[in-house]
């Protein structure tokens, strides 16, 4: 812990004062299995995106275009939500 | 110069937050404080105050809403007591971590069951290790010069706590009394003009309050509040030096009367000094050398101070107007005797623990108490370390 800040050089009351800094908190780690998108069959409707809870879809140009493994914690909502004739993205066990 | 009246306690503290004029003000009415809100709610609506009111629906709101209010950046004041205080609770400590210089006053009440309105400081105990600073008061007149001076202890950069401000209730909260006010203008003036630290309304610089705060930070930012509150003593004398320069009146960590050649001495807080007080000059006519040890501020709790202040005296009783229940005493009498522990001479300690419920302090429980001790110190023995008094045995 040797690289944190003493008690004299933070900020009092735990104010942080960076906006947004929660990114890099990488919460990923807690993932059990992780969703994998087959390109080919997704159709951009970007249900997924407005669903995730840790909005780690990641959207470029309106396209669905992965995940961001780093906050993505393989909840499945994203494969639950995803329409049932297109089903882009499967859920698959992390470690294999 | 100020103007002479005649007050309750409550009307006094209602007319300190008018001269004070804080940006927010969020309260749920709770007997016997009840009075500060009713009083400063006719200030707002007469527009002698440039307040928010916020009428929660809990105390538990009513602190919420005053810590959202003092993140943002507002000087934030409240009322309350007894229950209200304890429905703070969870709150309290929120307030104190996250550095906001709210000023809470309270109007001591026993807490239920069984349920009783009347002035004990078992609300304030409760609060003790709140990291609230505690500043108590003996009447009228203090809990007002306490109260205008808490907002520039609380603000002080150096602190940045929450402070409390104490008055028994009803003996002292209902009491008309005669005392200064202040001129409106000296008491702005005085405590001056706001300047939040880090407020979350700086839209320029968007920060976060109140997050998660893990092995690797949170102890780093109690030591930080340790520091706050060591920090709060100096900052509290030099507040008082600047008072009493101002208005006459002299206030400092706690009060000794009669105490310099004090062979038996009483510690009490608020109203009961009065009492113990008009004990002491008689008992001094009859050359008893008897004195008194009144705490003003009780967080932070100045053992060094209280140490040579007593150190000299023979046998010293603590009177609590609150059980700790611990089967030993009440609340101040650890602290008390710990401060003292250390101490070359040192005296002989008891507890009594008296008044729970509002129930009168005579001057013949105070005879008693002095008597008492004056046996103490001729036979260096303690037959009872601590008791209940004022009670029917
Ligand atoms: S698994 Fe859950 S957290 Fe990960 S991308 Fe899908 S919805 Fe978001
Ligand atoms: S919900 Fe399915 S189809 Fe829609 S954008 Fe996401 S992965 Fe593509």
């Amino acid at each position: 812990m040797s690289n944190l800040k003493n008690w004299k050089e933070l900020t009092p009351g735990a104010v942080i004062e960076e906006a947004g800094n929660a990114a890099e908190y990488v919460t990923g780690g807690w993932r059990t299995y992780r969703p994998v998108l087959d390109e080919e069959k997704c159709i951009h409707c970007l249900t997924c995106w407005i669903s995730c809870p840790d909005t780690a879809v990641i959207v470029r140009d309106e396209k669905m275009t992965g995940f961001d493994y780093d906050h993505c914690k393989g909840c499945g909502v994203c494969a639950d939500v995803c329409p049932k004739k297109v089903q882009a993205i499967s859920m698959e066990q992390e470690g294999k | 110069m100020g103007q002479r009246v005649a007050m309750t306690g409550n009307i006094a503290v209602a007319n300190a937050m008018r001269q004070i004029n804080p940006d927010v003000c969020a309260a749920y009415p709770i007997t016997p404080s009840t009075e500060i809100m009713q009083q400063f709610s006719s200030f707002v609506a007469d527009g002698l105050v440039k307040t928010v009111l916020v009428p929660a629906e809990s105390e538990h709101s009513a602190m919420s809403a005053c810590i959202g209010a003092a993140g943002a950046g507002g000087r934030v004041m409240t009322a309350t007591s007894s229950q209200g205080l304890a429905l703070m609770w969870e709150m309290l400590f929120i307030a104190a971590g996250n550095r906001l210089p709210i000023v809470l006053a309270m109007a001591n009440r026993a807490l239920s069951a069984p349920i009783n309105i009347h002035g004990d400081t078992s609300d304030a105990m409760g609060a003790r290790d709140s990291g609230w600073i505690q500043i108590f008061s003996e009447n009228a007149q203090e809990a007002y010069d306490n109260l205008i001076q808490a907002v520039r202890i609380a603000e002080h950069l150096d602190v940045r706590l929450p402070v409390m401000v104490g008055m028994d209730g009803f003996i002292i909260s209902h009491s008309i009394e005669s005392m200064e006010l202040l001129e409106d203008e000296a008491v702005r003036d005085f405590v001056g003009e706001y300047i939040p630290n880090r407020p979350l309304l700086d839209i320029q610089n968007p920060r976060t309050y109140g997050p998660l705060d893990l092995q690797d930070y949170y102890i780093e930012h109690k030591r930080q509040e340790y520091e706050a509150m060591k920090n709060a003593k100096s900052v509290i004398l030099e507040v008082a030096r600047d008072f009493s320069d101002r208005f006459g009146r002299e206030y400092g960590l706690f009060e000794s009367y009669r105490l310099d050649d004090a062979e038996v001495a009483i510690v009490v807080l608020n109203s009961a000094a009065g009492t113990v007080k008009t004990v002491i000059d008689a008992l001094r006519a009859d050359g008893v050398k008897a004195g008194l040890l009144k705490p003003r501020i009780f967080r932070p709790f100045p053992a060094d101070e209280i140490a040579a202040a007593l150190s000299g005296v023979k046998a010293v009783c603590v009177m609590d107007r609150a059980d700790g229940v611990n089967a030993v005493g009440g609340p101040l009498f650890p602290e008390f005797r710990s401060a003292l522990y250390d101490s070359n001479p040192r005296p002989m300690m008891i507890n009594k623990v008296f008044g729970l419920g509002g129930r009168d302090l005579g001057l013949h429980h105070v005879r008693e108490v002095f008597a008492e001790l004056q046996t103490i110190a001729e036979t260096g023995k303690i037959e009872t370390l601590a008791e209940y008094i004022t009670v029917r045995n």
